[in-house]
């Protein structure tokens, strides 16, 4: 009897250890991470809705702005293996290589940041704006700028927090292990671009 | 050096880093080639999906992680599809009616 009882403490769900094996602060980013995945995944799929759902849905990206879109898309790759690098680093304890690492990661997301509102300037000085674009479709602009803004703010507060993790992390004030929670952040909004980028640009490159 | 308890090598890493590379230039090929919608999609949202669990098992790590912070996810992954499922039949309904 009592053995029952003591192998049920001891069992994970029983209360006897960490389920997930994985720290609350990490385990909290996780389930942010699912409820942003939802967010995104509604704004996708109005997007997809609307564009099926019209006929003469505009498709403004040629040869030039694929280019950009893909360079972008390969600067948010590459930061993601240099946050990687930036993990590794913090959990050897090499407190420099680790900063320097998210400097590079830092770098990469502001370079995406620039080359994508100068998209947005480009579009917008066609006319193309949110409520409204030279073909008539103001859905487009819509939809358009709600889910690459939504991304681009994402992107922004990723840069301020791996910011803010690599000047604590110098200061000793944050564990490596801030650094790899920090990073699950950046890989996810990596991740959300996977699906932008080919749903938005690919889909809607006229040849 | 010693391995340490959650490292990996920077191989592995750069490794994964190449095969994301690879897919995001097959994808840029893929839609230049003239095919059909349909399939189009179908491939270009298979490598999103091959490209997703590459970065989620590796780059963040859950292959490395217990099976029940694995099973924690998949609600998630469950709804957006059936989100998908409602909404594309609809879309298409509406198409047709204001046809």
């Amino acid at each position: 009897m009592a053995d029952t009882v003591s192998a049920t403490r001891l069992s994970a769900w029983g209360g006897g250890g960490s389920p997930f094996a994985i720290s609350s602060n990490k385990l909290g980013m996780w389930l942010f991470l699912v409820s942003d995945t939802l967010t995104f995944s509604a704004l996708v799929i109005a997007y997809s809705y609307v564009r099926i759902s019209t006929e003469n849905w505009p498709r403004p990206f040629e040869g030039s702005s694929i280019f950009l879109a893909t360079v972008m898309t390969f600067c948010l790759l590459s930061s993601s293996l240099t946050m990687v690098m930036a993990v590794e680093s913090a959990k050897k304890a090499r407190v420099k290589r680790t900063v320097g690492w998210l400097l590079a990661t830092i770098s990469g997301g502001l370079l995406f940041i620039i080359l994508h509102t100068n998209e947005w300037l480009g579009l917008l000085h066609e006319g193309v704006t949110p409520f409204g674009n030279p073909w008539d479709v103001p859905l487009f602009g819509a939809t358009f700028f709600t889910l690459t803004g939504l991304h681009m703010t994402h992107v922004t507060g990723g840069v301020i927090y791996l910011g803010t993790i690599a000047w604590g992390f110098a200061k000793g004030k944050f564990s490596a292990e801030d650094v790899e929670i920090s990073g699950l952040y950046w890989h996810f909004v990596d991740l959300v671009w996977m699906f932008i980028f080919p749903m938005v640009y690919l889909l809607s490159c006229t040849l | 050096m010693e391995a340490l308890p959650g490292t990996h090598s920077t191989r592995l890493y750069l490794t994964v880093w190449s095969g994301l590379l690879v897919l995001t230039i097959a994808e840029v090929i893929l839609a230049y080639m003239a095919l059909s919608v349909g399939l189009m999609l179908t491939l270009l949202i298979s490598f999103s999906l091959l490209k997703t669990a590459l970065i989620v098992a590796y780059f963040m790590h859950l292959r490395f992680e217990k099976l029940s912070l694995t099973l924690t996810l998949i609600p998630a992954l469950v709804i957006c599809i059936i989100l998908l499922f409602i909404f594309f039949p609809d879309s298409l309904r509406l198409l047709e009616l204001r046809r």
